[in-house]
């Protein structure tokens, strides 16, 4: 159990108003990638211990995703960044 | 020493004083044949089967903890086979036959008790599914029957199987020769029987790196020194990616937590396993008399050991609605474990593109019950360093050919 801070709403609010939605910052594999590359795309994940990026969606507020930077061990939130951020950063 | 009644005459009439450790707490040696990374259930077996089948082998264990004190320990004991693809059902039934024979093989009591498991249908689509399943299982020479709501009310009358619930009783698949076993005496089996083979068990030895010389492995640098391996064979459940990662390989696993909890011990009055995939619960009473109830994956990817109380809540809910009667147990303990999900809900056990380097791992939420029959196949992988016929249709390769066992269904927990 832990709080997120939904960057669009702004408020801190449970975990159970998300939806997680996997690693984040997965590049699609391009079409014409072999059986092994798109497979790898498709499947394989980095699943790593410790401070990790993923997309987080609020489900229950304003249904917009975003990326949320947590310790998976101690559930600790590290960082809460917008998709439109990296535009900016680019 | 072989356990016997007349032993325990022998050591009672003695004060019991007579007893030794059940298996010795090695130091790590030099090198060894075979280094299985993880001492819980599925790693001991396969160190046992490794030690039985392939006698010329010098076998390690490493384990970061205790033996037992992961997953194999976390459970919630249920054993079964009634999967719906041949490749799973005959992987599964293979480990259930295995179960049968289990507490002789290893002269240690694991309290295997073939009570029946059922799974609930609350839809018509629940039952269609089960028809289906209870069929593809017969086919495949598994027991199993679709039990009607007028039958579950006569063999389970504490169930609540009224019309009028919220997620009324449709019926059910029942499988006889499913069950329940003892999970620590499963590890501590294991581990007595391996040893007495000759297997190193060494606790407290975390591996930090694994060492790979020209695409082969050579060794692991582990928390008590660097140790010699011909083979290495992982078997670290949640935290296999973490050593696919030494390895520098990328596996198709999500880590998350699941949740158990067990009530205060009462008189028997749950003589059976009840499963419901619909309202995400499952529930069974154990020896000892505390009711066992398993809860859903938490959503969140993770290597917490602790999940968010809601899940619980959700669990016990589900369990309250079928059975009314449990409402004023108390809860007396809950824990977590880390499952390893893998996206077609089965197992890897595999060899890799690292040269004497293989990996038994993916089994999710439902590894306890293949733990004789993962170690007995992985053993074999290992052992003739090609894929056991049962085992190979989980190699690895599935996920750039696409062949996926789909078992959602069957596995029986919310993903």
């Amino acid at each position: 159990m832990f709080l997120i801070t939904c960057p669009y709403c702004g408020e801190a609010r449970e975990e159970q108003e998300f939806s997680y939605a996997g690693e984040a910052l997965i590049k699609r594999a391009p079409l014409d990638s072999s059986d092994a590359e798109w497979g790898d795309y498709l499947f394989n994940r980095n699943n790593t211990k410790g401070p990790t990026l993923e997309q987080w969606q609020h489900t229950l507020g304003c249904r917009k995703l975003f990326m949320v930077e947590r310790n998976n061990v101690t559930n600790d939130i590290l960082a809460i960044k917008t998709f439109e951020s990296l535009r900016s950063d680019s | 020493m072989n356990y016997s009644w007349l032993g325990v005459l022998k050591a009672g009439l003695g004060g019991n004083q007579s007893w030794t450790p059940a298996w010795p707490d090695q130091e790590p040696r030099e090198g060894y044949d075979v280094v299985i990374i993880g001492g819980g259930g599925h790693g001991l077996a396969t160190a046992y089967y490794l030690a039985r089948d392939f006698p010329g082998k010098k076998v390690a264990v490493l384990e970061k903890g205790y033996i037992g004190g992961g997953n194999t320990g976390r459970n919630t004991t249920i054993v079964r086979s009634n999967y719906l693809w041949d490749e799973a059902a005959d992987l599964y039934e293979h480990a259930l036959k295995l179960w049968e024979d289990l507490s002789e093989e290893l002269d240690y009591n694991v309290m295997f008790s073939q009570r029946g498991v059922y799974n609930l249908g609350h839809s018509l689509q629940d039952m269609r599914d089960i028809e289906r399943r209870v069929n593809a299982n017969q086919l495949n020479g598994i027991d199993a029957e679709v039990v009607s709501t007028t039958e579950l009310k006569q063999r389970i009358p504490i169930m609540e199987t009224g019309a009028h619930t919220r997620y009324p009783v449709l019926g059910a698949s029942f499988q006889p020769r499913g069950g329940v076993a003892r999970h620590d005496a499963v590890a501590w089996g294991f581990a007595r029987a391996a040893a007495a083979r000759g297997v190193d068990i060494i606790q407290n030895c975390e591996v930090h790196a694994l060492d790979i010389e020209a695409g082969r492995i050579r060794g692991l640098d582990t928390s008590r020194g660097y140790i010699r391996a011909g083979q290495v064979g992982s078997v670290a459940a949640g935290h296999s990616s973490v050593i696919a990662a030494m390895a520098g390989l990328r596996l198709p696993l999500e880590s998350h937590p699941l949740q158990a909890f067990v009530s205060e011990p009462m008189k028997p009055v749950l003589h059976t396993v009840v499963m419901s995939n619909g309202v995400h619960g499952y529930v069974s009473q154990s020896d000892k008399g505390d009711l066992v109830i398993g809860a859903g994956i938490d959503s969140y990817s993770g290597y917490s050991q602790r999940g968010s109380p809601h899940l619980i809540d959700h669990a016990a809910a589900a369990i309250l609605q079928l059975f009314p009667v449990f409402s004023r147990a108390k809860i007396n303990r809950q824990w977590g474990g880390i499952v390893d999900v893998c996206p077609d809900a089965c197992p890897i056990i595999s060899p890799t593109p690292v040269e004497g380097l293989y990996f038994n791992c993916g089994w999710g939420t439902g590894g306890f019950k293949a733990t004789p029959g993962s170690g007995h196949v992985f053993a074999h992988t290992i052992g003739q360093d090609s894929p056991h016929p049962l085992a190979l249709p989980f190699h690895l390769d599935r996920f750039t050919t696409g062949a996926l066992i789909d078992e959602h269904g069957a596995a029986g927990v919310a993903h």
